[in-house]
């Protein structure tokens, strides 16, 4: 009964979706009191798919295997706290996770939009309404998550082993939130472009959304890479594969349209150039969504698939992009570009900035689409492999990497060189230093290293430099603790994004220069020594999980002799699956993890022989996923800033009827 | 032309110089980096020279695995129609099984054998990756689907 529920819960929600979109059809013939729906529905839409989404959960926890996904993705001995992820564990259940995610960035905007413009505001909602339609009727059409399966298996299929895991409850709705939570910025600009302008105040008002959106993207892009690195059991923390690619364009396009919608708001200019960008950002979230739900990918990611599913979802994706692009086209000259400024100035560094992000993003979309493409075109089957990648990427981020410590010296409109090369030449300095003495210690010296690790310094001594002069400045006769903990949010947070940067470019300059990697054959007794580090392999025994068995490594790590600690890796067999899973050790580190992992018995038939066992040296690998956080840190932060709460406030108690205007 | 139009020439004919490099750059690396998938068939008709570069993909044949000391390990791929010797020395990923589907990367040796230097095997048993399977249907198929699977 409860499913049935949910099903019709879902129903409900589509119903109120397309009751939260008629605003648009009100202005369209006149009738503007019909745009009170928006809100009311809103909330009505977020109960009902929490509603569904609920009984789905409810269905994984009591072990319902009379639902067709519970049979599938869900078994007796799965332990409860996976239950409640595998409701997320496979498609049906992604989508719903989507929509509710939806739902909720929603009713925010219905609950906190208060301020705008009634119009505008309602066109937000009714533009969100119009994403909702697409993917309520997408999960019901043709992957409805409650379909029953009778009689109904005694015992499940089980969850994916891959997705056992911590890394995957949390990975999923972080990913998710940030790809919905463009909607809100698109649906911000599909609104402008319908007004046919883009006032400050409402740029204003996207700003947050977009942080936070891009915040949570972030996130879960690095908890992605991190599972990928102690699951998948490769020691490897990016892959450049297709899907990776998919979650990471929207971050490009996103991270290019936080820095134009600052231009926007400060300075009024980029107008066209910010309404683009939020369109584009959430359009590669749906080619995202495309890609890894379609199956048209040979990945990780892609398991069953099914062709329905990926036309449906292709249709709405070109009728997504393809209007926003048509209204665009239409309505982007009216909204114009705004102001003027000089050849140096901050506008120009933003604007190089969004240039290079946005080429950067473009290849990687090449190097992701060109298998498809040639596919299609029937002239083979080829791959794109990282080093595809790696040519074009890196050297686009370089610059941005510069520009990063330039940015925030150079003035608005007018920016004087002299000026910035004068505040800036400690910053150099430092660069040089770090660039020189860390590869010195690690007794390897190569120009990306130098590089890298120069960029590195330069960024985090910049910003130090900025701060210290913005303090110096706005102190006014306090002291200068006080003055500097005073500084405006969006300030504190967009320097500690960027030393996230420095630290995430630090992870990966160093374990690519130096990490170390060995396979090798081990009997039980002997050992193998990386970067100086000795592991002793004392064989492997048999342990039991709650739902698996597992060939357990007993390893003694020592340094210098001098015992360190255990390490017990495991090759698992889950009694649902015949696939193995490999469960690496890893001693993590500030400065550097090590890591072990099994491969396979040499003889299948002796577990209590041979051994092909590999082992890592990784240092600084951790920065990479902490400079990651640093950089959410810093999004949240300025989200947080006063600048958006004292004006939404004060523009609050304006009444209600003189907005209208 | 007034100053203004020299500007603009000027600010164009850049944009349009940075975009075309982008291009021409990225269109070059990856020309240099795109690896096609073979079937042991396909690797027999095209007539692959030794030194080429690129994706052995099939199913591991039964009883074919040998360890040859150390963690080098051969092996042999078909599509049930042609067969190919692989070479490969580290550790083979969790699903690696006889009968079991494989793409392997690397080159072709002097002596026929591929020389493998990454071995993937697909993370679900139940499921066989797209081209792999295209590439075995095209393997099998008669005379008229051209016997080039990429």
């Amino acid at each position: 009964m409860l499913p049935e529920l949910g099903h019709f819960a879902l129903i409900l929600a589509l119903l109120l979706s397309a009751v939260q979109a008629l605003p648009l059809l009100a202005s369209a013939i006149g009738r503007p009191a019909w745009r009170a729906v928006a809100a009311p529905a809103a909330v009505g839409q977020f109960v009902f798919v929490a509603l569904a989404f609920g009984v789905l959960t409810w269905a994984f926890v009591v072990q319902d295997f009379s639902v067709a996904y519970v049979a599938q993705n869900s078994n007796v001995d799965l332990p409860w706290y996976y239950r409640f992820s595998a409701v997320w564990g496979a498609h049906e259940g992604s989508l719903v996770l989507w929509a509710l995610i939806l739902a909720g960035w929603t009713l925010a905007v219905a609950m906190l939009g208060g301020h705008l413009p009634e119009r505008f505001a309602a066109h937000v909602l009714a533009v969100m309404g119009l994403v909702s339609i697409g993917f309520l009727s997408f999960t019901l059409f043709t992957s409805n998550p409650f379909t029953r399966l009778l009689p109904a298996p005694p015992d499940g299929v089980d969850l994916n082993p891959l997705l056992q895991d911590f890394g995957l409850i949390v990975h999923p709705p972080m990913l998710y939130a940030g790809y919905v939570g463009f909607a809100v910025a698109f649906a911000f600009a599909i609104a402008a472009l319908l007004e046919g302008r883009l006032e400050r105040q409402w740029v204003r008002w996207a700003r947050p959304w977009t942080n936070v959106a891009w915040a949570f993207l972030t996130l879960g892009i690095a908890l992605g890479s991190w599972w990928a690195y102690y699951e998948l059991g490769w020691g490897g923390w990016w892959f450049w594969d297709p899907v990776e690619n998919a979650s990471f364009m929207p971050w490009l396009a996103g991270t290019a349209l936080i820095h134009s919608l600052a231009v926007t708001e400060k300075r009024g200019s980029f107008k066209n150039w910010t309404v683009l960008l939020a369109i584009s950002a959430f359009s590669l979230s749906l080619l995202g969504t495309f890609l890894v739900r379609s199956g048209v990918l040979t990945s990780v990611h892609a398991f069953a698939t099914d062709p329905t599913r990926g036309v449906f979802i292709l249709i709405f994706l070109v009728a997504v992009i393809g209007s926003s692009l048509a209204l665009f086209a239409w309505r982007a000259p009216k909204v114009g570009l705004g102001g003027r400024f000089g050849l140096v100035s901050r506008e120009s560094a933003l604007l190089t900035n969004n240039v290079l992000l946005v080429v950067a993003c473009a290849t990687v979309l090449l190097g992701t689409l060109y298998p498809l493409l040639i596919d299609a075109l029937g002239a083979g089957k080829i791959s794109v492999g990282p080093p595809y990648f790696n040519a074009v990427f890196v050297p686009v981020m370089i610059p941005i990497l510069f520009l990063i410590g330039v940015g925030p010296f150079a003035r608005w409109k007018e920016a004087s060189i002299p000026e910035i090369a004068r505040a800036l030449k400690w910053a150099l300095a430092a660069g040089i230093i770090v660039a020189v003495a860390l590869p010195l210690i690690y007794g390897q010296w190569s120009a990306l290293t130098a590089l890298g690790l120069f960029f590195a310094g330069w960024i985090v001594a910049s910003g130090v430099l900025n701060f210290a002069e913005r303090v110096r400045q706005t102190r006014a006769g306090r002291s200068i603790v006080a003055t500097a903990f005073s500084q405006p949010r969006s300030f504190v947070g967009m320097h500690i994004a960027h030393i996230g940067v420095a630290v995430f470019v630090v992870g990966v300059t160093m374990v690519s220069s130096f990490q170390d990697e060995k396979d090798v054959k081990l009997a039980p007794g002997e050992s193998v020594d990386v970067a100086g580090y000795h592991f002793t392999f004392h064989g492997v025994k048999a342990v039991e999980g709650p739902n698996y068995v597992a060939a357990q490594g007993v390893f003694d790590l020592s340094v210098d002799g001098k015992f360190v600690r255990k390490m017990n890796p495991e090759k698992r067999n889950y009694h649902s699956s015949a696939m193995p899973m490999t469960e690496a050790a890893i001693d993590a580190g500030l400065l550097r993890d090590v890591y072990v992992s099994l491969g396979e018995p040499i003889d299948r038939d002796k577990p209590e022989g041979e051994w092909a066992v590999r082992v890592y040296y990784k240092p600084f690998v951790d920065w990479i996923w902490g400079g990651c956080v640093l950089m959410a840190l810093g999004g949240l932060l300025a989200m947080l800033d006063r600048r958006y709460r004292v004006r939404s406030r004060a523009a609050a108690i304006v009444p209600a009827g003189s907005q209208q205007a | 032309m007034s100053p203004k139009q020299k500007r603009r020439l000027l600010a164009i004919s850049l944009i349009v110089l940075g975009a075309g490099t982008a291009t021409a750059l990225a269109l070059y690396a990856l020309s240099g980096n795109v690896s096609y998938l073979y079937s042991p068939t396909a690797v027999r008709d095209e007539g692959l020279e030794p030194g080429a570069r690129f994706r052995l993909g099939g199913v591991v044949l039964e009883e074919s695995i040998q360890r040859q000391g150390g963690l080098k390990v051969g092996f042999t791929v078909t599509d049930r129609v042609n067969e190919h010797a692989v070479f490969y020395e580290g550790i083979l990923p969790d699903l690696f099984r006889e009968g079991q589907s494989v793409i392997a990367h690397g080159r072709l040796r002097e002596d026929g054998v591929f020389e493998a230097d990454k071995v993937l095997a697909k993370h679900d048993e139940t499921y066989m990756p797209k081209e792999v399977m295209d590439a075995m249907e095209r393997a099998r198929g008669d005379g008229a689907s051209p016997a080039k699977a990429y």
